[in-house]
């Protein structure tokens, strides 16, 4: 078996074996952990297939970002998971049937797939494979052949991309956002607005007394 | 044994599935049912990778990046409506979310 294969092999359980736990686990931290280790496994098969920009993407976005934020509202909801996960067993047999029947179709798909003859055509951005890549350093690698496509041809979908973005922030915040009330802040505007005759006040104080 | 297309296409097929089963699984528990969304569209992006590398057409990474943004705002919003959630019923079992209803 060469080193390739091996990898996909290794990468391919690694995957499945975590997303198998991530759905079996009784506490959501097992399964956010697990998620973590699909998600480093799923960007070792991109490297293996020559996608090293995605696969750093998915590092970045879904481990750094993503895992972490499911992190942190699962230690900051106050849940009782076990409770939750009540009915695991009850719902067990048509899960498994609604999982075979999904992997028997798209066997189906895939068994009657073939390459299009159009495919030819559809070579209009030929990716270098990783042979190639190391034959000739100065070729166009992922990165730079991701680049020369995204920013011209689908510019448009890097903008729409730009803007889900912020909209997702804007809606996070919205939603999280709430005001207390009984908690001393600073009101700028009314720090400005305060006036001498409010604040000073002028004392004629009597020698040897006090006020 | 050369790993090819269909190698990369049975991975993705079995973890769309898993996916799915675990939506089925863990009814109640919001949580999970989010992760298990992560992983379908996981599933997703190696399809359009593998194909794009297989088919040597590069616009396959280009789909896989925007699934990639979709699903990175869909994890933030969805997120912040549990936590909104929770804080007003005080759990996040799916079940009892029926108050627009009554």
């Amino acid at each position: 078996m060469s080193f390739a294969a091996f990898s996909f092999y290794l990468f391919s359980a690694v995957v499945i074996a975590s997303a198998v736990m991530v759905i079996s686990s009784r506490n959501p931290i097992y399964s956010v952990m697990f998620l973590i280790a699909a998600f480093i496994g799923a960007a070792g098969l991109f490297i293996l297939m020559g996608a090293e920009y995605l696969a750093m993407l998915l590092i970045v976005v879904y481990v750094g970002a993503v895992a972490v934020l499911f992190l942190f509202v699962v230690m900051m909801l106050d849940v009782d998971f076990v409770e939750l996960s009540q009915g695991f067993g009850q719902y067990a047999p048509i899960g498994g049937a609604i999982a075979v029947v999904i992997i028997v179709e798209l066997v189906f798909v895939v068994a009657a797939w073939t390459f299009p003859a159009e495919a030819e055509l559809a070579r209009a951005h030929p990716i270098p494979t990783a042979g190639q890549v190391v034959a000739d350093p100065n070729g166009p690698n992922n990165i730079e052949s991701l680049g020369l496509i995204l920013y011209t041809e689908y510019v448009h979908y890097f903008q729409i991309a730009g803007l889900i973005l912020l909209v997702a922030m804007i809606g996070a915040i919205v939603l999280t956002f709430r005001t207390r009330d009984g908690i001393r802040k600073q009101d700028p505007a009314d720090q400005v607005a305060r006036r001498r005759e409010a604040a000073v006040e002028l004392k004629k104080v009597k020698t040897g007394q006090g006020i | 044994m050369e790993i090819g297309l269909g190698h990369y296409l049975s991975v993705a097929a079995v973890l769309f599935a898993v996916g799915m089963a675990g939506i089925f699984l863990n009814r109640k528990n919001v949580i999970v049912i989010l992760m298990s969304i992560e992983l379908m569209l996981l599933s997703v992006n190696i399809n359009l990778v593998a194909f794009s590398q297989f088919l040597g057409d590069m616009t396959g990474q280009v789909f896989a990046f925007m699934v990639l943004t979709v699903a990175a705002a869909e994890a933030a919003v969805g997120l912040a409506i549990l936590v909104a959630y929770f804080r007003n019923r005080g759990d996040i079992s799916v079940d009892d979310a029926n108050f627009m209803k009554n």
